[in-house]
């Protein structure tokens, strides 16, 4: 039997059907719901009431500043972290239930792997924790994937920072996962290995597979991202395509007179703006579209625009 | 359980790797040098002095009181290696990242748990077994004693490294990795102090003392199943001869109460759940 590919696969197997035809998945409503979810340090709040909802084949990132309350959230998801209020389903599940627990792949902002492993030791340690049945061929695939083919009987102690996040996502995507949790999978990363990754994202979305990326990086999630969330003091505050987040703030006209500044109009006004102008006797020299990119949006939701 | 496997076959491979055991054996293999030539120096005055009519058996003196000493040494080694082996099993590997990749994987705590506990267990008491049967076999080939009960003492000295191993697994729960070590050795030292008392007590027949040491030897089952390790070793002594040898240093020779192997049994498992409760509300 071939392995299966955790691209190719949106079920993640068990022992006992590894060797079986793979079933068709039944309507899941969310792949992850949470729904007023609290958490609480002491008397500290890291999380105040968040609602967010990921469906199957979406791409969610999670923006915010440090302490806003993002890696909780995940943590909470994966089920390493217990909230203190409100409720998180994973595929219909508790968060952190073995059924839950059975669907996720997950790789934390700081981690580390035993360094007297080799990668594909490691791997193959994750895929028995896993119950993979998908064997050396999704071990290869999966080090192919991210671009450490070669790697596979260096030890974990010898690759890079950057190697070793890489290795941490095959790691998450052990057993094909049906939700993807990424803690800041791109910060060690060159661009290239960013340009990786964010192929491969992509590459899961069109196969089903639910993203929830936390990141820092607003250009990589405006990239790859169907929709971003972003926290401020344990809430969402903002929440939206990144289009609709990074939308037009006017359209800015030179005239003789002096700029002019239409602040309600978009790319599709300025015609009929210059063509006003010039009627009024006016002469335009030039002609800009203002767009806010989602760092400014992302900038005014934590007010430090 | 195939999850606990797993993480206790993990455990025991990152010994091999790092080499833990090549450093055990090189450290063993002195420690048994060592004590081989002081057992043969020790049978050899003994047998220079001893004469005939001596009322007591100088042999079974000197042979049980050097491997009484061997098996501190065997106990304190298994728990070095107990502690090492559990100190960071839960806070210290979190605090460095390396527990969460592997928690998420549907396995559950307890199995993670579970399997550590087999590894470090399951190593020790093999060790101290190995350890504990060629220190018999030296001081067999140095003066021709043995002890009355060849078995019942090594099973002492596991058991006791075993309930050891337990109780740092439980620190490595609350506890960071430095902080569970030294906790967990103060608390081997208790024991220790505690057996002490005991052997005072009974020198000086104070009633306080012998129940002090009785107490901490039921809180502290790894120092009562030692003392019946002990016990063992002349089991069959007496008249002069059971009243000369006074096995220790730390903690003298007690028979072992019928109940002492359920009750250590009990402990582990008490000490196991209380180690699950911890766990399972531990945030990672």
């Amino acid at each position: 039997m071939r392995a299966h590919s955790p691209l190719t696969s949106s079920h993640r197997p068990t022992r006992a059907d590894c060797h079986a035809p793979l079933p068709t998945l039944g309507p899941v409503s969310a792949v992850l719901s949470s729904t007023g979810l609290h958490k609480t340090y002491g008397k500290a709040t890291a999380l105040a009431g968040v609602d967010l909802q990921v469906e199957a084949g979406e791409l969610v990132g999670l923006l915010g500043p440090n302490g806003a309350g993002k890696s909780t959230l995940v943590k909470i998801a994966c089920g390493l972290v217990r909230p203190s209020g409100g409720a998180v389903e994973v595929l219909g599940a508790p968060a952190g239930s073995l059924q839950a627990r059975r669907g996720i792949g997950y790789l934390a902002e700081l981690f580390r792997f035993p360094d007297w492993l080799s990668a594909d030791e490691l791997l193959e340690l994750h895929q028995r924790l896993a119950e993979s049945g998908g064997g050396a061929g999704e071990r290869a695939e999966l080090l192919e994937m991210v671009g450490l083919g070669d790697a596979g009987a260096t030890k974990v102690g010898a690759l890079s920072k950057g190697m070793q996040q890489r290795l941490g996502i095959a790691q998450a995507l052990i057993g094909s996962p049906r939700l993807l949790m990424l803690d800041e999978p791109t910060s060690a990363l060159d661009p290239v290995g960013r340009r990786t990754v964010r192929d491969l994202l992509s590459g899961l979305r069109e196969r089903g597979v639910a993203v929830l990326l936390n990141s820092h990086l607003l250009s990589e999630v405006e990239l790859v991202c169907d929709r971003v969330a972003i926290m401020l003091g344990g809430r969402i505050v903002q929440e939206g395509t990144p289009a609709a987040l990074a939308s037009a703030r006017g359209v800015e006209v030179q005239t003789a007179s002096g700029t002019r500044l239409f602040e309600d109009a978009g790319r599709e006004d300025a015609p009929e703006i210059v063509a006003d102008l010039v009627r009024g006797g006016e002469s335009v020299y030039s002609v800009r579209v203002l767009a806010s990119t989602l760092e400014d949006a992302y900038l005014e939701a934590v007010g430090e625009a | 359980m195939s999850g606990a496997r797993i993480v206790a076959g993990y455990a025991v491979r990152e010994c091999v790797r790092r080499r833990v055991f090549v450093v055990v054996l090189i450290l063993t293999t002195v420690f048994l040098a060592l004590y081989g030539w002081g057992a043969w120096a020790v049978f050899g005055s003994v047998t220079d002095f001893a004469g005939a009519s001596d009322p007591v058996e100088a042999e079974v003196i000197a042979g049980s009181t050097i491997f009484g000493l061997a098996m501190f040494s065997i106990l304190f080694l298994g728990a070095v290696l107990a502690v090492f082996l559990t100190l960071g099993a839960v806070r210290g590997d979190a605090e460095r990242g390396l527990l969460q990749p592997l928690v998420v994987r549907p396995l559950g705590r307890t199995q993670m748990l579970l399997g550590r506990f087999m590894a470090a267990a399951g190593v020790c008491a093999a060790y101290v077994l190995v350890v504990y049967t060629l220190a018999m076999l030296i001081t067999g080939a140095a003066g021709g004693w043995w002890p009355d009960r060849v078995l019942a003492p090594g099973l002492g000295l596991a058991g006791g490294v075993v309930v050891i191993a337990m109780v740092a697994l439980l620190g490595s729960v609350y506890l960071s990795a430095t902080a569970n070590g030294i906790a967990v050795f103060m608390v081997f030292g208790a024991g220790l102090v505690a057996g002490l008392l005991g052997e005072i007590g009974q020198a000086l027949s104070s009633d306080g003392l012998e129940d002090v040491a009785s107490v901490a030897a039921w809180l502290l089952p790894f120092e009562a199943l030692y003392q019946a390790g002990l016990a063992g070793l002349t089991a069959d002594a007496g008249g002069f001869t059971d009243v000369a040898v006074q096995l220790g240093p730390f903690g003298g020779a007690e028979s072992a109460s019928p109940l002492l192997w359920p009750w250590a049994a009990t402990y582990v498992l008490l000490l196991g759940m209380a180690a699950r409760a911890g766990f399972a509300r531990r945030d990672l």
